[in-house]
């Protein structure tokens, strides 16, 4: 039973951990980007799955209504999923960016080309 | 009338400069429009700072709804300073960014550029004003974005690269600041950093107010680039376009160590989180590791700007060494070198962009003779070489002296030796410029080159003056630093 009231904490959990490992682990430029997304978005549900009172209502004052949920974590999280898609966009737009200079979006690929340009600039 | 309003036109102004320049889409009205923006926010910042000495604080409360409710924008002497510094930086980064730019990033892309400069100063300036734990977060994006794009205007391919390792690092740590904030926000109802500070005396030995301030310490110091989270720091300032290393140099990071002030002094300060954790300890073992094993990496760069980032990374230890000694003298030495090492390093990095403009390299092998070509560049650039040093009658000095104060004070004689120790390896460091640039024959890269003109000279060189001048008055940068300080050591139990 206590184990199943904290469920959302748990999936929060999951997510995040989840998330931040692919970001550490996966060498690909747009697999890290997915991390990254999955990594935001637990964030979101630790804020919005709190915010939820079972009964609860919009915080209108009306006859009837005594339980009302609080409308800020929502606020809040709309901001942060656009801050979130933004830097998606960005990342992505790098990826293509890099994509186009390098020929890869693998990371070891990539750290190759450049200790290859270093060595050129050396002996040049 | 404008004057109540000033905090908010702070962050307003540059924030509707960047739309404005996107549409109108030409390179010479975008430079004009950031030169007003930032000498505007400079004035406003001046301004700000004059009238919380006389009254102490300033509160405005956006959109008239009444704090902790609504978002407050709250000035008192610590962040005025700030606001200072970073307006300082973009005041002369303009003049700079004509020909850096055109140099640098093609032409059609000027525009965007400038925007991007526009946005990256309202999200400094915001984080710096707000007094909202989520407000700062989202200024804390809108620079970080608007540095991504900047860096990657960089005119290598490995600019891009970097910029990207950049927002993977950057992103993870606003993330973990953001959780932090949630579960602080979850455990009190309010996002306001006064009110946090006041409802976290009856939570705070709660765990999840533990797990806010280790995800908040986590997530800033990614930011501002402590050492064993620095990794993205010097390839990111490496590869950028000359003027926006210097900004971001001098501002980007230091920002950053305002926050974990404002939240180590005044958020958590009230609360008895302290008492049980070795968090003075931990900071003390980074710092000293930043300024050492930081300092001694940027003596073995091949680069001069990957020297100067690496550097950058050991004075930010001083930094940190400051607040991790929590007295008043520790942390005033800390908040002179907030605003001593920002004007230095911008100086420096402005500077080698000077040699970049001429050289197209920054190679130490290239730039064998230097002095010989470019005299007045490498003189400056000796002048802040010096200052990183902290030789007396420069703005290095003066930190240093309040650190070893702060460090007697604590007792512990040994941390004494430390910022000493360590300086000696910035004269490491700083003398291979000097070596390279001066005691060597100049190679036949440098046939033909010239001192590099009056444009770039001339905003790096009033920078050397600053750090001359605060090295030798110290009225304005020491006193408002050590009545700062006392406003947040105010803050503690």
């Amino acid at each position: 039973m206590s184990a199943f009231s904290h469920f959302s904490y748990w999936v929060t959990i999951f997510l995040m951990i989840g998330g931040l490992y692919i970001v550490i682990a996966r060498g690909n430029l747009v697999k890290k980007l997915v991390g990254l997304a999955i990594f935001q978005t637990s964030v979101y549900l630790l804020y919005i799955a709190p915010g939820k009172l079972i009964g609860g209502t919009a915080p209108i004052v009306a006859d009837g209504f005594q339980v009302y949920s609080n409308p800020l974590p929502h606020v809040l999280i709309l901001t942060a999923i656009v801050v979130g898609v933004a830097t998606l966009a960005l990342g992505l737009g790098l990826a293509v960016r890099i994509r186009e200079a390098y020929g890869t979006i693998e990371e070891d690929e990539i750290a190759d080309q450049d200790r290859a340009t270093e060595r050129e600039e050396r002996g040049a | 009338m404008i004057g109540e309003h000033l905090a908010a036109l702070q962050v307003v102004v540059p924030l509707m400069a960047a739309p404005i320049i996107v549409l109108v889409r030409r390179g010479a009205f975008a430079w004009a429009l950031t030169m007003v923006v930032s000498i505007a926010s400079l004035a406003i910042a001046l301004a700000l700072l004059v009238q919380v000495r006389e009254v102490g604080v300033v509160s405005y409360a956006l959109g008239s709804w009444a704090p902790p409710w609504g978002i407050e924008y709250r000035v008192d002497i610590v962040n005025a300073f700030v606001l200072v510094l970073i307006g300082l930086l973009a005041t002369i980064g303009g003049p700079y960014a004509w020909r850096s730019f055109a140099a640098e990033v093609p032409e059609d892309q000027h525009y965007l550029g400038y925007a991007m400069f526009c946005l990256c100063l309202a999200g400094l300036l915001g984080i710096a004003i707000t007094g909202d734990a989520f407000n700062l977060f989202v200024f804390l994006e809108i620079s970080s974005l608007s540095t991504y794009v900047l860096i990657a205007l960089g005119r290598e391919r490995r600019a891009l690269v970097a910029s990207y390792q950049y927002l993977i690092m950057g992103t993870i740590g606003a993330t973990f600041y953001v959780i932090g904030v949630g579960l602080l926000f979850l455990m009190t109802g309010t996002l306001n950093l006064h009110d946090l500070a006041t409802r976290l005396g009856d939570v705070a030995h709660a765990r999840p107010v533990l797990a806010a301030l280790a995800f908040v310490t986590v997530g800033i110091s990614l930011k501002l680039a402590l050492f064993p989270l620095h990794f993205w720091l010097p390839n990111a300032y490496a590869y950028a376009p000359s003027v926006v290393s210097a900004f971001l140099a001098g501002t980007a990071t230091k920002v950053a160590i305002y926050v974990l002030l404002r939240f180590y002094f005044t958020v958590f300060g009230k609360s008895e989180i302290f008492d049980s954790l070795p968090t003075q300890d931990i900071f003390l073992v980074l710092s000293v590791a930043a300024m050492f094993v930081a300092s001694a990496a940027a003596a073995y760069q091949e680069n001069l700007k990957h020297l100067l980032a690496y550097s950058s990374l050991g004075q930010i230890g001083y930094i940190t060494l400051g607040i991790a000694l929590a007295n008043q003298a520790g942390l005033t030495g800390a908040i002179v070198h907030l605003f001593n090492h920002g004007v230095t390093k911008s100086a420096l990095f402005l500077l080698a962009g000077c040699i970049w403009f001429r050289v197209h390299s920054l190679r130490f092998a290239d730039l064998a003779g230097l002095a010989r070509v470019m005299p007045l560049t490498c003189a400056g650039f000796v002048v802040g070489g010096l200052s990183l040093i902290g030789v007396p009658a420069t703005a290095g000095f003066v930190t240093k002296w309040y650190l070893v104060l702060g460090a007697l004070e604590t007792g512990h004689w040994w941390i004494v030796f430390l910022p000493v120790v360590s300086s000696l390896i910035a004269v490491w460091y700083v003398w291979r410029f000097v070596e390279a640039a001066y005691f060597r024959e100049p190679g036949p890269a440098l046939i033909g080159i010239k001192e590099a003109p009056p444009i770039l000279l001339l905003p790096a060189y009033v920078l050397v003056a600053l750090t001359v001048y605060f090295g030798l008055d110290t009225s304005f940068t020491v006193g408002t630093a050590s009545r700062a300080a006392e406003v947040l050591l105010g803050g503690l139990r």
